[in-house]
């Protein structure tokens, strides 16, 4: 990785660039066959009330062979954390563990059916449990839901609970109120949960604005929804006020912990404030993130709100454990009890890390994110120049302004150094962001490599700004033209003979 | 420390780059007040060796479906999955990878998606699918959500022959006053349509399972007419499974299909991860929820694909985005992806053909015994269907698992009503000799 | 780049007014600023449009924006050729790239809007 020679993916056979698997296909080649049938055969169109189908679906017809080699070809034009640096800031992309994959696999867990009497779960259920009371230790959040399948998915079960706490207290509420730093999710949950959005400004230090929050608290406000460290990677300091303001006029105090990596050991959200968060099992406890899923995004909460969580949550009685609905549950959010698969990984990385591993782990994500903070912020500037927690936000204005190359060139040209690009154009209230987020799991050779690729593409942008906007050259693909995907939609195979 | 690959000698070195003595001076911008001062009270961590242990002894307390002959279906199946699948979703570049938000590296994820968009329009007859979305019950409620904003109209009604979990989960996301829920009533396992044509009056959308929870075949061309006449959407959720041996929900004038597609490529693991579809007539793209990839080309003219349409999605369009997700089951996708393509439709047909074979094969052999009724007599089935058991069925139940059968689900968790009546489900793993086997042991009870 | 014949809005749209209709299209330094146009949401003929309230969305690739009306009144005529090539807005703001036709309902509403020059100067501040 040093230097300007690409050696990210390799280089493809043009003739597998973007040919399909229904392309491959050749008429009556089979992979998976059926034993043959062992009971009587069936009148189809009787027994399902002439409803049969009679064309059959276009599926591809390939062998186990051409499938083998297809989903080969794709890996090797993806890019995922084993292949490389991802410090995809606010994602944390960290290393995931091998056996995590070989603990979700084990067939007491993988094999079991979410309907089979629970005297025949015991040991998932165990694990679950196990789950819950790490989850509520870490959080200082004593109650969990293990249902949300997203981080997404736990703020819209979150809120639903906040919610239910102020209907049952006969107190209807119309807003929450959102920091202009915030992940875009949380106006959207807002929005589904049936409130209204207040937008909340930060302050020159990049933390609540106080004086705005004040102004904008009353008691139609029914929650905060504040994500600390906030998304400028930055620890708000005021953050026993905000709670104890949002308290104040009866709102809850809703925690986003897409960024509880940095504190994991360190600080608590309960012992904050906050009555409610979700907890993003995919980034802090290092599950896979599947290419966008599935993840797990399970939520903690206070004693007062417990009462209202998803059901059912899995309790230790006499008899074992469990499955019980919490007394005036807002009811499921999905069906069954999770995206148990993720659970179980996240489970083992949890056991296998332990109480002063996750304590291990915020402090080298915190000092991994300080150290590239330092050896950047003369290249680019840094529009908030106190420490950092696990990320920070760097801004690419100045290369935009004096050498008319936008932060989105920069990331692309990273493209050729074999690294992910960091997250760009988030948060919105930094000009041409640059949001890095190294992870604990990188060692320092691939931090200082980073560093360097950074530093070179800053002097590029100065030397050679056309290069940049050229970039990527050594990608399987270069840039793609978006506009076209958009005005001329091709969102499925259509086969020649048909179009 | 595992999975922290920074020596004691380079944190000293990067503390000194840093400009601070110790680590902990870097969390002084957290007030003294929450700051823990205590170490977490959890385990201290184990070495591989010990982990696996650990969980091995938790996975041993569980029966596993490689142990018992299951007959539990009800939302989750077990079929049989080819080992290509798992070789496929064990890729690092695929399970390591994050949402495609850079296309250039991300083509793998990308296509892989696309031709699983492309393989859920074959199987519902629909024109476009997002790229999945968390289970089939959420998707179910997103259809609702959907259907809302095309009619500008608020109530769905749904029938209640529609999983209760599901049914549930609605209820739920209607809890914020943005849906209001009426239940069309059912008759004889299916629903009544003159329930329904009561109800559908101002109604953004008609919501039935096809089969639905009891394994039961509904009358879509009656309930597509009577969803019709109010200016409804049809929202059909389906089985993917058996889309080989049914005719598509297109056929009976469904505007949106959504569904759960664990049986296809997905362990149950206990009812998770699986993923939800979600595919509908292209006039409502644009107001479809989730990610979409499309296909288009880079700058040299070669064909590429990237994540489109994305102004519905709440990372542009915030509060007024079509729905707050900003995730798929990528990789649950493509182990369906993965299955489909290995079955091919000749092999989506079999599956389906020996599922509903074996499950009539069944149903017969039991109802033969005497020792069941058909809880619906009248109505078509397909591979899950509700009998009525002559004595105790829990502890008809207990007997069975003794005997290594999971005899299927009691359903008066559900409803007192339904007390006494247990759901059969049958799939292709199942052998002839495992039905005759529990056909024989259960009448000996 | 600001015709002169034109009347402009605080939000960057203009108004060509011939008899008692109005042409409402968006500037050139709008088209501009949103880049590459994909997507344009119009209403449907028969609509009114409301002075300061949204009549429409456009879209770019990663952005959307509201459309407001710049002057209330019923819309007569809708640029349908729109659906099939939104990037006539970039290529020709203020002639194939129109938008809706309005029957002015309160023609004195003109006299809110900017003249060119004064839309130049309010350009450059926003800049």
């Amino acid at each position: 990785m040093s230097g300007t020679k690409g050696v990210s993916l390799g280089d493809p056979r043009p003739a597998e660039v973007g040919r399909l698997i229904f392309e491959r296909s050749t008429a009556c080649a089979r992979c998976t066959e059926m034993p043959p049938l062992d009971v009587p055969e069936i009148d189809l169109d009787a027994a399902l009330a002439q409803r049969s189908r009679r064309d059959a679906p276009l599926l591809p017809e390939v062998t186990e062979v051409d499938l083998a080699r297809h989903y080969e070809h794709l890996a090797s034009v993806n890019f995922g954390v084993d292949s490389g640096f991802y410090p995809l800031g606010s994602c944390t992309m960290k290393y995931n563990p091998k056996v995590d994959e070989v603990a979700c696999r084990m067939p007491g867990f993988a094999g079991v059916h979410p309907y089979q009497p629970l005297s025949t779960v015991q040991g998932l259920l165990e694990l679950m449990h196990g789950l819950q009371e790490a989850l509520g230790e870490i959080s200082g959040l004593p109650h969990v839901s293990l249902q949300p399948a997203a981080g997404a998915h736990g703020e819209f079960t979150g809120l639903m609970c906040i919610r239910a706490y102020h209907e049952a207290n006969g107190d209807a509420r119309r807003r929450v109120l959102i920091p202009d730093s915030a992940h875009g999710t949380n106006p959207a949950t807002v929005a589904m949960c049936g409130y209204e959005v207040t937008t909340i400004p930060s302050d020159e230090r990049g933390g609540v604005d106080l004086d705005a929050l004040e102004a904008a608290l009353d008691t139609d406000v029914a929650a905060l929804m504040l994500t600390n460290p906030n998304t400028l990677g930055l620890f708000d300091e005021n953050i026993e006020r905000i709670t104890a303001f949002v308290h104040g006029v009866g709102a809850l105090a809703y925690c986003d912990g897409a960024n509880l990596n940095a504190i994991l050991g360190k600080a608590r959200p309960g012992d904050m404030g906050f009555d409610v968060m979700h907890i993003n099992l995919h980034k802090t406890f290092g599950t896979p993130h599947g290419g966008g899923g599935p993840g797990a995004g399970p939520v903690a909460v206070t004693e007062k709100v417990a009462p209202f969580l998803p059901g059912p949550v899995v309790v230790l009685s006499p008899e074992g454990f469990r499955l019980v609905a919490p007394e005036r549950s807002i009811g499921r959010v999905r069906s069954f009890y999770g995206n148990v698969g993720v659970l179980v990984r996240a489970y083992a990385y949890i056991r296998a890390v332990g109480g002063e591993g996750l304590r291990a782990v915020a402090e080298q994500a915190v000092l991994s994110a300080n150290y590239l903070k330092e050896r950047l912020k003369g290249a680019y500037d840094l529009p908030y120049d106190r420490p950092c927690m696990h990320e920070f936000v760097l801004s690419g204005r100045r290369q935009k302004r004096e050498n008319g190359v936008r932060t989105l060139d920069l990331a692309k040209r990273l493209l050729d150094y074999g690294v992910h690009p960091p997250t760009i154009y988030f948060p919105l209230i930094v000009e041409e962001a640059i949001m890095i987020e190294p992870t604990e799991t990188e060692g320092v050779e691939t931090l200082d490599a980073f560093a360097d690729a950074m530093l070179a593409i800053a002097e590029e942008a100065a030397r050679d700004p056309e290069a940049l906007h050229a970039a990527p050259r050594s990608t399987p693909v270069r840039r793609l033209d978006e506009a076209r995907a958009v005005k001329d939609p091709q969102l499925r195979y259509a086969p020649p003979c048909l179009d | 420390m595992r999975f922290i690959p920074v020596t004691p000698a380079q944190q000293a070195e990067m503390l000194r780059a840093v400009g601070v003595s110790t680590i902990d001076d870097l969390f002084d911008v957290i007030p003294e007040a929450v700051r823990l001062r205590r170490p977490l009270s959890l385990p201290d961590g184990l070495s591989e060796l010990e982990l696996i242990r650990d969980l091995q002894a938790l996975a041993a307390k569980d029966l596993d479906s490689s142990r018992v002959v299951s007959l539990l279906g009800a939302g989750c199946y077990d079929h049989f999955i080819p080992s290509i699948v798992d070789a496929v979703v064990s890729k690092p570049e695929f399970f390591t990878a994050y949402t495609p938000y850079q296309p250039e590296i991300s083509q793998g994820t990308l296509q892989a998606i696309f031709e699983y968009q492309s393989m859920i329009c074959q199987l519902t007859g629909m024109d476009v699918s997002n790229a999945s979305m968390y289970d089939g019950a959420t998707a179910m409620a997103e259809a609702a959500y959907l259907a809302a904003s095309v009619t500008k109209r608020r109530k769905v009604v749904v029938a209640d022959t529609v999983h209760p979990e599901w049914l549930e989960t609605l209820r739920t996301y209607s809890l914020a006053g943005t849906l209001e829920i009426a239940t069309a009533a059912s008759r004889g396992g299916v629903v009544d349509a003159e329930s329904l044509a009561e109800s559908v009056a101002d109604a953004a959308a008609v919501i039935v399972a096809d089969p639905n929870f009891f394994g039961n075949l509904e009358d879509l061309t009656a309930i597509g007419g009577i969803a019709k006449s109010g200016g409804a959407l049809l929202v059909v959720a389906v089985n993917p499974m058996l889309a080989g041996v049914l005719a598509p929900p297109s056929e009976y004038g469904a505007d949106v299909v959504v569904g759960e597609g664990q049986p296809l490529g997905n362990a149950m693991s206990f009812g998770g991860p699986g993923f939800g579809f979600f595919a509908c007539k292209s006039d409502y793209l644009r107001r479809m929820p989730g990610r979409i990839v499309g296909r288009t080309v880079d700058v040299d003219g070669r064909p590429a694909f990237v994540l489109t349409m994305q102004t519905r999605e709440q990372h542009i369009r915030r509060e007024k985005a079509t729905s707050n997700i900003c995730s798929n089951q990528a990789l649950c996708a493509l182990a369906a992806s993965v299955h489909l393509a290995s079955l091919g439709p000749a092999g989506l047909a079999e599956v389906g053909r020996a599922c509903v074979a074996k499950a009539h094969y069944l149903r017969d052999a039991l109802v033969e015994t005497g020792r069941f009724s058909p809880a619906f007599p009248d109505a078509p089935f397909a591979h899950e269907f509700a009998l009525a058991y002559v004595g105790n069925a829990r502890e008809m139940q207990e007997a069975m698992l003794e005997r290594g059968f999971l005899a299927g689900l009691e359903l008066s968790r559900f409803s007192p009503e339904l007390s006494g009546i247990v759901l059969f489900a049958v799939t292709e793993k199942r052998t002839r000799g495992e039905l005759d086997r529990f056909v024989e042991e259960v009448a000996s009870l | 780049m600001y015709p002169s014949d034109l009347k402009y809005a605080k939000e960057h749209e203009w108004v060509r007014v011939d008899g008692d209709t109005a042409t409402i299209g968006i500037s050139d330094f709008a088209q501009d600023q949103l880049g590459e146009v994909v997507y344009v949401d119009l209403p449907s003929e028969g609509d009114e449009a409301t002075a300061g309230d949204s009549f429409g969305e456009i879209e770019s690739v990663k952005s959307v924006s509201e459309l407001f009306a710049p002057v209330s009144g019923e819309i007569v005529k809708v640029n349908d050729a729109l659906d099939d090539a939104p990037e006539t807005v970039n290529e020709d703001p203020y002639g194939e790239g129109w938008m809706i036709v309005v029957k002015l309902s309160d023609p004195s509403q003109l006299d809110e809007l900017m003249d060119s020059s004064a839309y130049e100067a309010f350009v450059a501040e926003e800049a």
